[in-house]
């Protein structure tokens, strides 16, 4: 029982930050349809700017707000100058590009910053929280707790304030929205920022766990995808529950069955699920012209 | 076709004139030491400091006029810790850079691609990667520096016997480095009475390995936990080993040798044995250790020149240019049969990494003299033997 447990709570805590990594995802899909594959370094460059501040004496607070001001900042010049000269490029050279500024952005970071890992303090201590013999870290609840509040926030956004609706709005028909008013082009550039502010506090949260260098958004990145595909690409609460079940397939596959194939146990889920449900779990059903 | 004819005697006289002069500066010419190294990439934090070195010592001999009156001309590629491209830049260096010998190939991976260009080329070559595939079998024109996977295998296990733990739980990384050092465990577990009861693996950049350390903890009979990997996996590792409130004791590899690896995690790493270089150590070595000198000398001229915590890799780049120069000093030219034959007679040489004494059957010459066992104590290195 303490075993399953524990494995649960492994599950939940690479869950939980797949989750956040996925939710990332779902605001430029929701105005674009386009994959920021770029994603991934949001919650690099959020991660690495709060680990530097701190290590130079800045209070945590003041560093993840600066942290996120400056990822906001590497959204918006992403959106300016590299997604908005390409806007009548159809949606795969949109994604193609972003592909391209996440390899341009990890370069950067490399210079900007160096090859070593960053570590970050836990936010509320290092003393495992036992439940029923099994452990849990504090911080693995701050990852859970911060998605929940992303959801919630996301969901307000889009469904009760009226620049939400318009992004959505956007996201149906392009046209139609231009033509009802609604300035596209301030709506590409927010969701940029949106989602870079997301991924710089996903990389705020996750790096106490994880650590973070240069790299991290790779793989955070590619997670985070897995996650939100499984959950239904643009849905929020899909990501989060996407991220959970990879997470927990993960540990339950290292746990019972060999950790040599954990990965590949994910991996199976995801296409099993999309074999069903293309769309995901929670994805609307689309019909696409061919 | 005369006028051709008359082209071709002149630039045929032009030409061997042209390398008559070049045969007459001869006693000038540089010594060309060619390097391909991972300054970029997955490898960086490797190459870096492995460039750095060469620069830094390279500079420093010839304003101290360099080897036997000639200077030293050194060409460094970045390979990117692509293999393939460090085929190419080795192939580039022996043909058009003329390069007497090369050192590098700051992987594993990227030694072996080049190992294939250098060997028929004929061109003496040092690698300053790990792994043991790359000295044997022995290869005619190869060296290496670093020591290897199952020799940090082999002193876990010793120290783990000394203290009468037999039965021990792996985890390892299941890439490069501690696959390879996963494989070496297994190998020589046997010779030490060492028996593998649970062999658990994570990918590099997994966040939480706790649900591997639960299945070791629920493994009867473990005495101890060894991992083998680097980067963040092992710190990870630390953290979890804590988090669970595992007993047995946890042993890393050479691979975190490193202060990165205790500010990483923090004081779950305390109590942690890993086998170290000396100069990991070099302020705490006795000072009858004839290593001493060295390792303290370049640790000096390095954080005092870089402004940043010496690596025992760039240990390896000071070993392999210093086993270079001094072959081709003893060998008295640059003829590549010549430096070959001095650099496999390299005999006592006290480096960075341990004692090295090649032969024509050992071609990293390093015996396990060349690790201390360390304790990570309160946040530092204590050498336990």
């Amino acid at each position: 029982m303490a075993e399953l447990l524990q494995y649960l709570f492994a599950g939940l805590t690479s869950g939980a930050i797949y989750a956040l990594a996925g939710l990332g995802f779902a605001i430029i899909y929701n105005a674009s349809h386009v994959i920021n594959f770029a994603q991934g370094e949001f919650i690099m460059i959020g991660g690495m700017a709060t680990a530097t501040l701190t290590a130079a004496g800045v209070p945590l607070p003041a560093a993840a707000l600066a942290a996120m001001a400056l990822t906001m900042l590497v959204g918006v010049a992403l959106e300016k100058f590299a997604i908005e000269p390409a806007r009548d490029a159809d949606v795969v050279t949109i994604i193609i590009i972003t592909i391209g500024a996440s390899i341009f952005l990890r370069g950067a970071a490399q210079l900007v910053w160096d090859k070593e890992f960053h570590a970050l303090a836990p936010f509320s201590g290092e003393d495992p929280i036992r439940v029923l013999g099994a452990t849990l870290m504090p911080q693995s609840l701050w990852v859970v707790g911060v998605a929940m509040a992303v959801i919630a926030g996301l969901w307000w956004f889009f469904n009760r304030t009226l620049f939400g609706k318009a992004m959505l709005a956007t996201s149906f028909n392009r046209l139609a929205a231009q033509l009802m008013g609604i300035g596209v082009k301030k709506v590409l550039m927010v969701s940029f920022a949106l989602s870079a502010a997301l991924g710089a506090i996903g990389g705020i949260v996750v790096t106490p766990i994880a650590f973070t260098n240069y790299e991290a958004g790779i793989m955070l990145g590619l997670k985070g995808f897995s996650a939100a595909v499984l959950g239904g690409l643009g849905n929020g609460m899909g990501a989060v529950v996407g991220g959970l079940i990879v997470g927990v397939a993960e540990a339950l596959g290292a746990g019972y069955v060999s950790s040599a194939y954990k990965d590949a146990i994910a991996f199976v889920i995801i296409l099993f699920v999309l074999f069903f449900m293309p769309n995901g779990l929670f994805g609307k059903k689309g019909v696409d012209r061919v | 076709m005369r006028d051709l004819m008359r082209w071709g005697a002149a630039a045929f006289a032009a030409f061997g004139f042209a390398s008559l002069a070049s045969g007459h500066a001869a006693a000038a010419d540089p010594v060309r030491i060619g390097a391909f190294l991972s300054v970029t990439g997955p490898a960086s934090f490797l190459g870096e400091p492995e460039k750095k070195t060469l620069e830094m010592y390279v500079d420093r001999l010839n304003k101290q006029g360099g080897v036997q009156g000639r200077k030293i001309e050194l060409t460094v590629y970045d390979d990117g810790g692509a293999p393939d491209k460090a085929a190419t830049f080795a192939k580039r260096l022996i043909q058009s850079d003329n390069a007497d010998i090369l050192i590098g190939g700051t992987t594993t991976g990227t030694s072996m691609a080049a190992i294939k260009i250098v060997e028929p080329a004929g061109v003496p070559f040092i690698s300053l990667a790990g792994g043991i595939d790359i000295v044997e079998p022995v290869k005619k024109w190869v060296f290496k520096t670093p020591h290897t996977d199952r020799m940090a295998a082999e002193k876990v296990f010793s120290d783990l016997k000394k203290r009468g733990l037999t039965k021990v739980a792996l985890i390892s990384e299941n890439a490069g480095f501690g696959k390879s050092g996963h494989d070496q465990s297994l190998l020589v577990a046997p010779n030490y009475g060492i028996e593998i009861v649970a062999d658990e693996v994570y990918s590099p950049k997994d966040p939480d390995v706790t649900a591997q350390l639960t299945k070791i903890k629920n493994t009867p009979g473990v005495q101890a936990i060894f991992n083998f990997g680097f980067g963040q996996g092992p710190a990870i590792v630390t953290k979890n080993h804590k988090q669970l409130a595992i007993t047995q004791p946890l042993y890393q590899s050479h691979g975190v040798a490193s202060k990165d690896y205790i500010r990483l995690s923090g004081d779950a790493s305390d109590g942690v044995r890993l086998p170290a270089a000396g100069l990991v150590i070099a302020d705490q070595l006795p000072a009858t250790d004839p290593q001493k000198p060295v390792v303290t000398a370049f640790k000096k001229d390095y954080e005092t020149a870089f402004k940043s915590e010496v690596s025992t890799f760039a240990g390896h780049a000071y070993d392999g240019l210093q086993i270079a120069l001094s072959a081709i000093q003893r060998a008295g030219s640059t003829d590549k049969g010549k430096v070959r034959d001095e650099i496999e007679k390299t005999s006592g040489y006290v480096g960075t990494g341990g004692i090295v004494s090649m032969s024509a059957t050992d071609h990293m010459g390093l015996n396990l003299s060349a690790f201390h066992m360390v304790e990570i104590v309160k946040g530092d290195w204590k050498m336990v033997d």
